[in-house]
């Protein structure tokens, strides 16, 4: 269940941090998908976990970016005093979704309940019908569109002109970076998971380099026959857990830990959920750059959430257009496309995998691992989620 | 709120639904000819022929062939159209290094609207458009047995000519918007597919659905065309990109279009279609003589049912599909008289969809509808659905909550058809705001008022909104048939210039009419504000002077008045019913009155009586009383002449009806008793009361009377409403039949001067 996920992530961070359980104020959670049965998973994970029954603990949710949401609610409790430590995560299991009743079939076991003699209970059942039992599954389409993901993120690579083969070659790109940092040992924030039964996992296991001929192979999977997004440059979904620590700078040197990056500022931002989707980025990116003071080429380490290949491509001829610049965003030019080589050099949601509600953190963690290891000063966080609405963060590696 | 019912009539349905879409498209072909308009698509090889309307890219081995008329919002297929595509096909033929060719529009709302109507209408004899009609099928035929697959990337309306471009081809892309429809409307304007399309259609979609496409005139979007098989691909809309949605999605739909071209040349795209198990079925049932002969017989007699024998189209498309060379059919069905009463309809409709009064200086963005009856809470669905901010007020919470539910319901029906999401109906509900009170009138730009038809609670509902309203907020009384001048409410307002009046038909979801009111106070400014409202809520509007029943009323009060008297002479109503109809009314006159509802017939009686004297005179007004005493009201209490029982389809005449129409006998004199008597009593009337009312002013030019006579009565359709119709019949032959009526009853029938001027000099048309 998600809670397990997402308890072997808390304890995870407890034994790398070492910080001591009473002293953290507050847990937020971000999930996308609920698990009916413990729908505040930040609760159940926190108590699963040992942290003190005395710390709340709250679950958020905000679809691709709801640990985003998770860490910025934090962000938000200490800035109001409210706390001085907060843990922030995300779970997603997307290996075991509810799947409901018909709401016919619902209605009727509702019923079945408030009935009181065996007669009644007999009639109710005898009107169960074979068309009852149809599941019902969670959505996998947009509520207000009902268009996929995967089709919106066709439509904006075409909008953008985006060829297939550009498409495929980052994919590829995505999955041989990640492989490389897999293999140099840079994707530290990963924390093994003993699956009940089974071996235990160790690393990410979704990284598969494979060839620009294998990939051309491949059918469109959303917009058939002609389409361009394939199951290989998409980011697929996949089970997660993460977390991050929180605190206030002065809590933090106080109890003599260093800071792995500060959060200089965060916008949210949503625009029109049907053409424009996946498309946050570039609207969020200007906007907190001009929130931070910074501009684009004082950013040395990006860090997007790939949903689509065509889809990050897509933001980056957007971003790098004065036209559209001018005419959707109501600017007077263009900010400009992040360079390539400070893009998610250590792969990204493509090649990684997509838990839905557990990206932020990993984003955010990498993007000052990142940082880190290459020197840099300021990082930018970026990540588009359904609904239209999008996460921009600057990170900032301290005085 | 029913008492402002007004006449509950439906237009043929073949008029009502259809023009709709291609209004805006307007065939609109008066710069066709002109020359010297540089195309920015010339490739190589046509610059020497210095086309305008067909170019013609070479992309790889893919000619990419654009149909683009100059100085138009639509294609539409032309002389020099189609002699500049013959060119450009056969120069695609010639050339080695093309394989495969795609047909698109330069303009990403029409691919081809049809056949250029001028160019139809200047055909003098009906072997000239045969002609046309059989040129236009060679060119289609070799396109189909062209070596070279052919694409058609069809983006807004492909209809007529259009689609038979289209189902020529091998392979057929489309653009999944509400602006990209297929259909063959051609029997709308009294003509049949004359390019093949009645040998192609069945052949593509099965006999059933192509004689339904070419029966109904229907527009089919492209989804269901893809259903259908009417179309192999569709592509999405896209969204903003580096270039606008409309541009790059035109642009996509080419780039798709050539991926198939070039898949069909080779072979890795095969043109054939998987048929659906019922297709195959209705195919293999199609195949058998006997089933064929049934299936003909049965829409054979359903079009003959419906049409009454009137229309000589849908009798023609029966009998040509699917046999080869419709060419002359075609040619004789352009020159009939109903084919061009039929397309002076579609003129007429094409120019009451534009604003003749300007742009209003402030766009009505939030709307005030005083009243949730069936009329107040029809225009607030019409209006909220185009996006306009509604706040719907009435004095009660249950008319409130009936009159919200009106609204839901007729929304939700277009969700359960599937024109609309549910998400989509939400949102658009969101700008209905139900309300008891005055608040947010402050904010109105304009006011609707659709209240008690009482000239005292009308003063009294004024007086209230202008203590709330802003200044520059236009109020308009919705107008039932009810002779209330406008100029009376305007008396009482504080700003008569903002005073017009509005007649909208019921229900108003479904009529397409709207008829407003002018008084000599209105400014031009308030009137090209209701225009601009009523065509933003998608009606056909026709704007008239002030005057007791303005024009659409007073036209039909003589016709009602003359049913009346007709039922007196001991005519029984179904007989009634049944002249009425085989003249082409789409509703029997005595259900007409049924329908309008007999209190509100008395009521216009009365009132018309008053203001008009004679005239207006005929049938007893006390039958009417009689009648409403009785209760007997029409279809709202289940009684008036017939018997409307839920759920009953055959309705019987109202026994109680015997006694009172006994009482009310009059002896019937039997010069003028024939059945074409009967008619022409009842249709010389209406005729010559329009022609008064252009007379008097009431009607600025004939154009608007015919189409407010058969989008708001019903006037048959196959006659092109009443000017039309006294110009096809002979104004002087319509004076001698009033004269003839005269001679019996007096001055009811008394023809006007206009009239009499146009039947003193032959020339003299109303219509050019």
């Amino acid at each position: 269940m998600p809670h397990d996920l997402a308890r072997a992530a808390l304890q995870g961070l407890l034994t790398r941090t070492s910080v001591p359980r009473d002293v953290v104020d507050y847990i937020v959670y971000g999930t996308v998908i609920q698990e009916v049965k413990t729908s505040n998973v930040a609760r159940e994970a926190a108590l699963g976990a040992g942290f003190s029954d005395k710390t709340p603990a709250h679950t958020v949710t905000m679809a691709c970016i709801s640990s985003n949401q998770a860490m910025t609610t934090g962000v938000g409790m200490i800035a109001a005093g409210q706390c001085d430590v907060v843990v922030a995560g995300g779970v997603e299991l997307m290996s075991d979704v509810p799947i409901r009743h018909s709401r016919k079939m619902r209605k009727t076991m509702l019923t079945l309940n408030r009935a009181k003699t065996l007669g009644q209970k007999l009639s109710l059942i005898s009107k169960i019908r074979p068309d009852y039992f149809a599941p019902e599954l969670p959505a996998v389409a947009e509520f207000s569109t009902s268009e996929t993901m995967g089709h919106s993120a066709d439509r904006l690579a075409a909008a953008f002109g985006i060829s297939r083969l550009e498409q495929d070659e980052y994919a590829l790109r995505s999955h041989t970076l990640a492989k490389k940092a897999q293999d140099a040992g840079l994707l530290q924030d990963v924390v093994p998971f003993k699956v009940p039964g089974k071996d235990t996992v160790t690393k990410d296991n979704g990284i598969r380099p494979s060839s620009m001929e294998q990939m051309g192979k491949l059918k469109p999977a959303f917009v058939k026959p002609y389409g361009t997004v394939t199951a290989a440059n998409s980011s697929f979904l996949t089970d997660g857990a993460s977390a991050i620590l929180i605190m206030s700078e002065e809590k933090a040197l106080a109890m003599g830990y260093k800071p792995k990056a500060y959060l200089r500022d965060f916008v949210y931002v949503s625009q029109d959920p049907k053409d424009q989707l996946l498309l946050g980025p570039t609207y969020a990116t200007p906007k907190v750059l001009e929130k931070a003071g910074l501009s684009l080429s004082d950013i040395d380490v990006f860090e997007f959430h790939e949903a689509f290949a065509g889809q990050i491509l897509a933001n980056l001829k957007a971003m790098d257009s004065d036209w559209f610049a001018q005419n959707y965003m109501g600017r007077k030019s263009k900010v400009g496309a992040p360079p390539l080589d400070k893009f998610n050099t250590w792969g990204g949601s493509l090649s990684l995998g997509h838990p839905f509600g557990a990206t932020g953190c990993r984003l955010v963690i990498t993007a000052a691992h990142r940082l880190k290891k290459e020197g840099g000063q300021y990082g930018l966080v970026a990540a588009c989620a359904a609904g239209g609405q999008v996460n921009d963060a600057v990170l900032h590696m301290g005085p | 709120m029913s008492h402002l019912g007004c006449p509950r009539l439906l237009a043929p349905e073949c008029i009502s639904q259809k023009y709709a879409e291609t209004a805006e498209n307007s065939f609109n072909t008066s710069n066709i000819f002109s020359l010297g308009y540089a195309c920015r698509n010339i490739s190589t090889s046509s610059a020497l022929h210095n086309r305008t309307h067909v170019s013609c890219d070479i992309k790889g081995d893919v000619a990419v062939v654009r149909f683009n008329t100059p100085n138009s919002k639509v294609n539409t297929l032309s002389k020099q159209l189609s002699a500049e595509f013959t060119d450009v096909m056969n120069e695609i033929w010639a050339n080695e290094a093309v394989k495969s060719a795609v047909l698109i529009s330069s303009k990403p709302g029409s691919f081809i609207a049809g056949a250029d109507l001028n160019m139809l209408e200047a055909c003098k004899t009906a072997q000239e458009v045969t002609q046309l009609s059989q040129d236009g099928q060679k060119m289609l035929e070799k396109i189909e047995h062209s070596p070279k697959p052919v694409v058609a990337a069809i983006s807004g309306s492909c209809l007529g000519g259009g689609l038979e471009v289209a189902i020529a081809c091998h392979y057929r892309v489309a653009t999944k918007d509400k602006k990209t429809v297929l259909g063959t409307p051609e029997v709308l304007l009294g003509l049949l597919p004359g390019a093949g399309g009645t040998q192609r259609l069945p052949k593509m979609v099965g006999v059933p659905a192509a004689f339904d496409m070419m029966l109904t005139g229907r527009n089919i979007r492209a989804d269901r065309a893809k259903k259908m098989g009417l179309v192999d691909q569709l592509v999405e809309p896209l969204g903003p990109g580096l270039k606008t949605p409309e541009a790059r999605t035109i642009e996509y739909l080419e780039e798709v279009a050539i991926g198939f071209a070039r898949g069909l040349a080779n072979k890795t795209v095969s043109a054939k279609r998987s048929k659906g198990l019922m297709q195959r079925l209705t195919d293999y049932a199609m195949a058998l003589p006997f089933v064929r002969q049934q299936v003909y017989k049965t829409v054979e007699s359903k079009v003959q049912k419906q049409t009454k024998g009137l229309y000589p189209a849908p009798l023609k498309i029966i009998e040509v599909t699917p046999l080869q060379g419709s060419g002359s059919s075609f040619g004789q069905l352009a020159v009939t008289k109903e084919s061009k009463a039929l397309m002076g309809l579609y003129h007429g409709q094409v120019q009451c969809k534009k604003n003749k009064f300007g742009t209003p200086q402030k766009e009505v963005k939030t709307l005030a509808v005083l009243g949730a009856g069936l009329m107040g809470a029809g225009i607030a669905q019409v209006s909220v659905d185009k996006g306009i901010k509604t706040i719907l007020k009435d004095t009660a919470q249950k008319g409130l909550d009936r009159g919200q539910q009106q609204v839901y319901k007729g929304l939700n029906g277009k969700v359960k058809k599937k024109s609309l999401t549910s998400f989509e109906r939400d949102s658009i509900l969101s700008n209905l705001m139900g309300q008891l009170d005055y608040k947010g009138f402050e904010k109105a730009d304009m006011v609707i008022e659709a209240v008690f038809e009482d000239i005292n609670v009308k003063h009294k509902v004024l007086k209230e909104v202008e203590a709330v309203i802003p200044a520059h907020c236009v109020f308009r009384p919705v107008t039932p048939p009810l002779p209330h001048p406008q100029h009376s409410i305007a008396a009482a307002s504080k700003r008569p210039e903002k005073v017009i009046g509005m007649h909208y038909f019921s229900p108003v979801d479904k009529m397409q009419l709207l008829e407003i009111i002018t008084t000599d106070k209105t400014s031009q400014d308030t009137a090209a504000s209701a225009v601009a409202v009523g065509l933003k809520q998608g009606k056909v509007v026709i704007v008239v002077k002030d005057g007791p029943g303005f024009y659409t009323t007073r036209c039909l009060a003589p016709m009602l008045s003359e049913v009346a008297r007709v039922l007196q002479e001991g005519i029984d109503p179904k007989k009634v019913d049944a002249i009425s109809t085989a003249f082409g009314f789409p509703v029997g006159a005595a259900t007409l009155i049924d329908e309008v509802g007999v209190d509100v017939a008395t009521h216009v009686a009365e009132d018309l009586g008053k203001a008009f004297g004679e005239r207006f005179g005929g049938g007893s007004i006390d039958l009417f009383k009689l009648m409403v005493q009785k209760g007997f009201l029409g279809r709202k209490t289940g009684k008036g002449f017939y018997v409307y029982q839920e759920g009953v389809k055959n309705r019987s005449v109202n026994s109680g009806m015997d006694e009172i129409l006994e009482k009310f006998k009059v002896p019937a004199n039997p010069d003028v008793c024939s059945d074409e008597d009967i008619q022409m009593r009842l249709v010389t009337r209406f005729v010559n009361e329009a022609a008064m009312c252009l007379q008097e002013g009431i009607l600025s030019n004939p154009v608007e009377g015919d189409i407010g006579a058969v989008f708001g009565l019903g006037f048959p359709p196959c006659l092109g409403g009443p000017f039309r119709f006294a110009d096809s019949y002979g104004a002087q032959q319509l004076v001698d039949k009033l004269r003839k009526y005269e001679a019996v009853y007096g001055s009811q029938f008394t023809p006007c001067q206009l009239l009499l001027d146009h039947a003193n000099s032959p020339s003299k048309k109303f219509h050019q």
